[in-house]
């Protein structure tokens, strides 16, 4: 039996294995690989050990009524929530009636209707746009937004409004929208629109009755994503909105406001003088866990349609 | 003459198709999504021209001298040399950490990891980490970096040092450096893999001397442009405490003291310029993100040109 592997023409296993030096160093990268993936994981779930925690700590030190009054003042034990969400939900809603329609025209303009020449030279400057810095667009908001368009269309809108906030996180929104919807309509095969003109229809009608609903998981995904991006946008709120330190409960878009953004960063530079301790500064741990859920929650659903698009061509 | 005789053709076919009517709402339609494109061109374009006019002041009577100024809390004498500085030494220490760590993980993620619960885990978690709002971030930074590590990242200065600020603004950047890099290793063809495997190479030598090298330029292209992201970042360096009013920065200090030391980046200086009230403080604040933007929109049109230079069609 044991001359099977004595014979000169026949291959062991060992041999066909490699060399050891090979295969031991594949094994110590594919393992140093695979921390380094791991770290993600690592990352999220110290985000949500830290956030949860010390909420939960924050929840249990304070008197739950105060958690509805009539505004956000920490200082003052008012940690009013629905003064926050409207606040986030007015410049979340604004930021889309911004980029709603200039980020899907500009997509269907870019994917349907520009030469490929005009593509390659408008696509990257949409693509500039939204490298542009949050605080850029905060100084924007406050110095020509609010005082040039707000306050001129509303004479009751004071220098922070929400609504001059808001416009500028649509601004901010614009390129997210337009390249995400713009790379679903790109990616429709040809087939569909070449069978439309096939049969007589025109430019408009492929784009709006083939492309879109072809397309439309893909489109749905990118408003998602706008949509958390607007949710989570802080700099321009803090610089724009006006609510350092507080403000009242409102569901006008023109008066100051506060988001939950806005509230953290607040409290995060008033915490030069109190040194990360008490309860007003604790407060954003919950509202960073929320607005950690509720963005989580976004993403997931934006993944999903995504998937969508992905697995139907 | 044959060119002229095919468009006539063309033009009455075309026009015996549409019925000799013109397409009027086609024509609004175009012109309306265009209108929609320009729209956010053209606010773009505002943008810089608003804030070139606000900054006219300060670039022309103190220009080099507003560069290389100390923060100060008089208008007239107060730059943005700190900022700029700290902004490089955060930035550099961010491509020191995250691009190593997040190209490890896409290689991992794209190359080796087979398509298992646990690692379809681990890439819908990155995707969600790249869409986290970066306040959360920052909050994270400062119960990690600032609260807990305070011995490693700066006793004296309460946490709220360049380590904190770098380690966080990595944690930050990390998933999008993964997301970039997969994509760019994805267009690799699955042929040249097959080419290396066939003459015996293992996974690693396979991804060493084949993929990495054609999907370079695309990782490349890439990171700088999460690096770029990290330089405007401002909301984060809030609550990991960047300094936002006067700060002083002695020199004859070694690196590491440096690095424990507190600092101030130049998105945080805007910041507090902004809300200063009076219109010099505005100019300064204009100023500042004209130095910014000149920055990072230089470092994007790099990495778009070196994008286009090396786009390769398989």
């Amino acid at each position: 039996m044991a001359t099977v592997s004595q014979d000169p023409r026949q291959l062991t296993l060992q041999q066909m294995s490699g060399s050891e030096g090979r295969r031991r160093k594949e094994h110590v990268v594919r393992a140093l690989f695979a921390a380094a993936a791991l770290l993600g994981l690592v990352i999220s779930m110290a985000i949500v050990l830290a956030l949860i925690g010390r909420a939960v700590v924050w929840l249990t030190d304070i008197d739950l009524r105060w958690l509805w009054s009539d505004g956000w003042f920490p200082r003052r034990n008012d940690f009013d929530l629905l003064t926050i969400f409207a606040g986030t939900l007015i410049i979340a809603a604004v930021a889309m009636a911004v980029a709603t329609p200039l980020g899907l025209g500009a997509a269907m303009y870019l994917a349907e209707y520009a030469s490929p020449r005009a593509r390659r030279v408008l696509k990257p400057i949409i693509e500039m746009l939204a490298s542009i810095p949050s605080v850029v667009l905060g100084y924007f908001a406050l110095t020509v937004i609010n005082p040039e368009l707000v306050q001129r269309l509303f004479s009751g809108a004071g220098t922070f409004n929400l609504l001059g906030a808001g416009l500028a996180v649509g601004i901010l929104t614009v390129p997210l929208v337009a390249t995400v919807a713009e790379d679903a309509m790109y990616a429709v095969p040809n087939a569909l629109r070449e069978a439309a003109y096939g049969i007589g229809a025109r430019r408009r009608t492929v784009t709006t009755r083939v492309v879109v609903p072809a397309a439309v998981s893909g489109i749905v995904a990118s408003l998602i994503l706008g949509f958390s991006r607007a949710v989570g946008e802080t700099m321009i709120v803090a610089v724009a909105a006006g609510a350092t330190g507080g403000a009242l409960r409102t569901f006008n878009p023109l008066d100051r406001g506060q988001t939950m953004t806005g509230a953290i960063s607040s409290l995060a530079i008033g915490s030069d003088q109190v040194q990360g301790s008490g309860v007003a500064f604790a407060s954003l741990y919950f509202v960073g866990l929320l607005l950690f859920v509720i963005t989580f929650v976004l993403n997931v659903l934006s993944e999903r349609f995504v998937r969508r698009v992905r697995k139907s061509y | 003459m044959a060119a002229v005789a095919t468009t006539k053709v063309e033009e009455s076919v075309r026009l015996a198709l549409t019925g000799r009517r013109a397409d009027v709402r086609g024509q609004l339609f175009r012109l309306a999504l265009l209108s929609m494109l320009l729209v956010a061109l053209g606010v773009l374009i505002v943008l810089i021209a608003s804030i070139l006019i606000d900054a006219w002041p300060v670039l022309s009577d103190r220009g080099w001298e507003f560069l290389t100024s100390d923060t100060s809390s008089l208008a007239s004498r107060t730059g943005v040399r700190q900022g700029v500085v700290g902004s490089l030494i955060l930035v550099g220490i961010v491509a020191v950490i995250a691009l190593p760590l997040g190209i490890a993980s896409a290689i991992y993620l794209q190359e080796y990891a087979r398509d298992t619960r646990l690692n379809r885990l681990l890439i819908s978690n990155v995707r969600n980490l790249a869409g986290v709002p970066s306040v959360v971030f920052g909050i994270l930074g400062f119960v990690i970096f600032v609260q807990a590590l305070r011995g490693f990242t700066g006793p004296n200065s309460y946490g709220r040092s360049y380590l904190s600020g770098a380690l966080t603004l990595s944690v930050l950047v990390m998933p999008i450096v993964i997301l970039v890099s997969m994509e760019a290793l994805r267009t690799v063809p699955a042929s040249i893999r097959e080419a290396a495997y066939g003459v015996g190479a293992t996974r690693w030598e396979v991804v060493r001397s084949h993929v990495v090298p054609y999907a370079a330029p695309g990782i490349f292209t890439g990171t700088i442009l999460s690096l770029a992201r990290a330089f405007g970042e401002t909301a984060p360096l809030l609550l990991v405490g960047a300094v936002t009013g006067y700060l002083s920065t002695p020199p004859g200090r070694g690196v590491w003291q440096i690095l424990q030391e507190q600092y101030t980046a130049l998105p945080t200086q805007i910041f507090a310029w902004s809300k200063l009230p009076g219109e010099d403080w505005q100019a300064n604040a204009a100023a500042a993100i004209i130095v910014l933007l000149a920055a990072i929109l230089a470092v994007n049109l790099v990495a778009i040109l070196l994008r286009n230079r090396y786009a390769r069609k398989w």
